[in-house]
């Protein structure tokens, strides 16, 4: 819960989280490494001074950790947990579902855990699917299109593969499709970030929700356009976020042009822990006030009402939470746990 | 702007020649130069006329066809001048150094380096994509120096190319952009004689004054995201190749919890980490992922 100055409660619902190893230990190739380094240089480049962890520490981290860092010393209410495999890069995958919900099971009203498939994967995909509903629930997964698999180098929604699996998504109710936009290798001759894929899956797959993360960074121009037209696109601000801290001004540009052409009924919060921590990021973004030559050029404001609904509401509708509700069983555990 | 000590002091006429040449390299996503951008790490003169070039990219994973470009863009720019018997660009610490670094050196076209990976044949239709957000991107900084200059939208939407030669732009990023939008224009054949229209769609559309508002509002979201993708692309090479952070200044004193400070209760698992979390002493000037 973070409580603002003049002690509104605003409910935090984080929408991208991670309890990833990317220890030497678990690294499988110099890829690997590379990977956690590109991760920690974000954390390092992006972060206040004050917030900077150890390379160590970044690399693997407990989930008592993480559950303080979230929920202790953050003021998040709920986290929704992401799974990435990259079983090429790392020996047991990176965070696979089973190392999230191990993770995840001493908090279940905190912790949403998303699944993760490979429509590479063929008939195995289809499985899995089924696997991850039948015995784990889940309502969402995350999709990583730039993760290598034998000789292939990337994906795309519209691959006939990747359709079959939404479709069945959508007949299982896995309604939240977290896409996450790294670099596609394959074909070499396009676009590595082009995001036009997920303007013909949001078409064809109404009963879908699809959460662009990090707004389709590096191609957020592309991404809005595509929001504009798709009435089940969202965008996810990790990485657009935390510029809030080193550059204020661009931040204000970036998150006005979301507000003009996405909304701010589809922006969601997401700290991209660990690569940020939640705490400093809700208590700039809700203390935050787009300069007023930017606003009158946008001709957009971030009110009160937008912050709550980026913050928590929007995902909450996403994941059927009952806010209040929540609220309440939040409260009651946390005092069971005080007269403990 | 970023130039290494070794390469930077000496004086050497022909590596500021390089270095000249470089500056109009650009990285065809950000349309920056990759000298201003911190890109070029060295560049080494041989007896012979050889010149190396070595340069790297803010991650391991940034576009290989957009590093292939670049190389050889370098390669070309600098055989240019006159002196330089034989151009060496070495892209370092990526996923398809080896790949790019032979290519470049036989002179293999992309699709003979690439042969492997599915390409279907050139980089043009990447390249155009770029060069076409390029155009969009200094047309909007142009007109806007222009705008604050007191033109009107109707004085823009009917400017030539004479005119525009003529106007006086004092805004930093519009004047700037100027000659770099006059550049592309003509490059794209969108202009050509003094007489025609200055600012004009890509598709060399005239513009009426009613809608510049709306066509400069595309132009924006484009020059938003290029301007934040050059703040994170600087930002991750810092990162990547800059110190990283010192136990001392790392992690905030006593409590992880900050305000929390006396209440233990609260923040028992606090009290746990912040020891853990402490990263270890790194000696001074040690890099962080090489």
């Amino acid at each position: 819960m973070f409580r603002t100055p003049d002690g509104e409660e605003i409910f935090i619902i984080d929408g991208h989280t991670h309890f990833w190893d990317g220890s030497p230990e678990n690294q499988a190739n110099i890829h690997g490494k590379q990977f956690i380094d590109c991760f920690y240089a974000y954390h390092t480049a992006l972060s206040p001074k004050d917030q900077l962890w150890s390379k160590e520490q970044f690399e693997k981290y407990s989930a008592d950790k993480m559950h303080h860092d979230l929920f202790v010393d953050g003021p998040d209410d709920m986290a929704i947990v992401q799974s990435t495999y990259l079983s090429e890069f790392y020996k047991n995958g990176f965070n696979t579902i089973e190392r999230n919900l191990d993770m995840a099971k001493a908090y279940p009203d905190r912790y949403i855990v998303n699944g993760a498939f490979d429509p590479r994967d063929g008939e195995k995909a289809i499985e899995y699917i089924h696997f991850m509903k039948e015995n784990y629930n889940i309502k969402g997964v995350k999709l990583y299109t730039a993760e290598w698999k034998g000789d292939s180098r990337g994906w795309k929604l519209t691959d006939p593969s990747a359709y079959r699996c939404l479709e069945l998504c959508q007949k299982l109710g896995i309604t939240n499709v977290h896409v996450h936009k790294g670099p596609t290798i394959i074909p070499l001759d396009k676009d590595a970030f082009d995001v036009h894929d997920v303007d013909h899956a949001a078409t064809d797959f109404q009963g879908l929700n699809f959460i662009i993360e990090h707004c389709g960074l590096p191609r957020l121009d592309d991404f809005c356009w595509i929001a504009v037209q798709e009435t089940n696109v969202y965008g996810g601000l990790a990485v657009a976020l935390p510029f809030i801290h080193s550059r204020p001004r661009y931040f204000a540009e970036v998150i006005s042009e979301l507000l003009f052409w996405v909304g701010e009924d589809k922006i969601l919060f997401g700290s991209d822990y660990a690569i940020w921590t939640p705490r400093w990021l809700v208590e700039k973004f809700w203390n935050f006030e787009i300069p007023e030559d930017i606003k009158q050029e946008h001709g957009v404001d971030l009110t009160r009402e937008a912050k709550r609904k980026i913050l928590g509401l929007n995902a909450a509708r996403l994941y059927n939470v009952d806010v209040e509700a929540q609220k309440a069983r939040l409260k009651d555990a946390s005092l069971a746990v005080a007269a403990e | 702007m970023r130039r290494p000590a070794s390469t930077q002091i000496g004086g050497d006429a022909r590596i500021a020649a390089v270095w000249n040449q470089l500056a109009g390299v650009m990285d065809p996503e950000l349309d920056e130069s990759i000298v201003d951008l911190g890109f070029v790490e060295d560049i080494a003169i041989g007896a012979d006329g050889r010149v190396d070039v070595a340069f790297r990219l803010p991650t391991y994973w940034c576009s290989p066809n957009f590093a292939f470009l670049m190389a050889d863009d370098i390669g070309r720019a600098v055989r240019e001048l006159p002196w330089a018997r034989e151009v060496h660009p070495r892209l370092e610490d990526h996923m398809f150094s080896q790949e790019v670094n032979r290519g470049t050196h036989l002179g293999l076209s992309f699709a003979e380096t690439f042969r492997d990976l599915e390409v279907s044949d050139t980089l043009e239709s990447l390249r155009e994509t770029f060069l076409r957000k390029a155009f969009q991107r200094r047309q909007e900084a142009v007109i806007l120096g222009l705008r604050r200059a007191g033109w009107s939208d109707a004085a823009l939407v009917t400017t030539d190319l004479a005119t525009l030669d003529r106007a006086v732009i004092t805004d930093p990023e519009g004047l700037r952009q100027k000659p770099r939008y006059r550049e592309i224009l003509l490059a794209r054949g969108l202009a050509a004689r003094p007489s025609d229209l200055a600012f004009v769609t890509l598709d060399g559309a005239a513009i009426p004054a009613d809608g510049l508002a709306l066509h400069l509002r595309g132009l924006r979201a484009i020059r938003i995201n290029m301007e934040a993708n050059g703040a994170l692309c600087r930002g991750l090479l810092d990162a990547r190749y800059d110190e990283g952070p010192r136990a001392a200044a790392a992690m905030p004193s006593g409590h992880a919890c900050g305000s929390a400070g006396a209440s233990i209760g609260c923040c028992g698992s606090c009290a746990l980490h912040a020891g853990g979390a402490v990263p270890a002493a790194r000696d001074a000037g040690t890099p962080l992922s090489l």
